[in-house]
């Protein structure tokens, strides 16, 4: 399984600002709307209980949005 | 009066925050994997990088056992001062509210820094007066304090505000310049600059003792 994580729309994502900046200083333009989350890979027995492993530890429902991909 | 002083792996600011602790008090440093809080008065969670940081900050150190008895502690309207990375780790436990994200400018920054005292009659101000400015130093990366509108709403309603970043000092992002908060009840206390690195002449301020001197004075008034 996989989950995504991202920052929450509308809460600061310097990092994706960062990267945003950097991609036209390396001449690839027409990027916007960068956003740079994390990436978790997990074999899980039971995958119903994934939700509650996100909202426990993942992911922070504060400030970031989960996302449960099967892989 | 005797303080309890947490160490996760990766804590490294734990013997200054014993120093600290000692200069108004007795201290005990307390290891992350015992349950045991062994009748101190307070408890501080130190700076440092908790388990690595590994995650997100503070992740992982609010499931270390001690944490248990810490929750006990603080539920039981227990002193609990976290700084720094124990200010993380306390959010992440859900003991104060917000959440910390990284600097606006995705750099570490040492610096130090003037805060205002936004409220002096707390266990934690107590030493202070409302209005006075402190000098500390910050050290972080991840230290821009965020909560979600209704709730920033409500901290801010409720006094839980006691340090404000002084106007053009707030380097990190944090929303209306928050420092440090408590939670509803007032006996847990986070803040990122480091007061137990502000308590000797000889580093240029000791206006960090002053929460020290308050904690003491408030667990001298509980006993």
């Amino acid at each position: 399984m996989r989950v995504l994580v991202r920052p929450k729309a509308g809460i600061l994502d310097p990092q994706g600002q960062a990267v945003e900046r950097a991609l036209p200083a390396l001449g690839f333009d027409g990027v916007a709307h960068v956003h740079v989350g994390r990436l978790i890979e997990l074999d899980v027995e039971d995958a119903s209980r994934l939700p509650e492993m996100c909202e426990r530890l993942l992911a922070n429902p504060l400030i970031e949005d989960y996302e449960i991909v099967e892989a | 009066m005797r303080f309890g002083v947490l160490r996760f792996p990766g804590s490294c600011d734990e013997v200054d925050a014993q120093l600290a602790c000692e200069r108004v008090g007795e201290a005990t440093i307390l290891w992350h994997g015992d349950r045991d809080l062994q009748g101190v008065d307070a408890v501080v969670v130190p700076g440092g990088f908790s388990y690595g940081d590994y995650l997100r900050v503070g992740a992982i150190a609010r499931f270390a056992p001690i944490m248990e008895s810490l929750v006990e502690f603080a539920r039981a309207g227990g002193p609990v001062l976290g700084i720094c990375n124990g200010f993380q780790v306390l959010c992440e436990a859900g003991l104060l509210p917000g959440a910390l994200l990284p600097n606006k400018t995705l750099r570490f920054v040492c610096r130090q820094v003037e805060l205002v005292v936004e409220r002096a009659d707390t266990p934690f101000t107590s030493a202070c007066e409302e209005g006075e400015r402190l000098s500390i130093p910050a050290k972080h990366t991840t230290g821009c304090w965020y909560a979600p509108p209704e709730l920033h709403e409500r901290v801010e309603a409720n006094g839980q505000v006691l340090l404000r970043y002084a106007p053009g000092e707030s380097f990190n992002g944090s929303l209306a310049d928050v420092a440090g908060v408590c939670n509803e009840a007032g006996n847990v206390f986070g803040l990122m600059p480091h007061p137990e690195h502000a308590v000797d002449p000889l580093t240029g301020s000791t206006d960090g003792l002053k929460l020290f001197e308050s904690i003491r004075e408030h667990a001298g008034a509980r006993v």
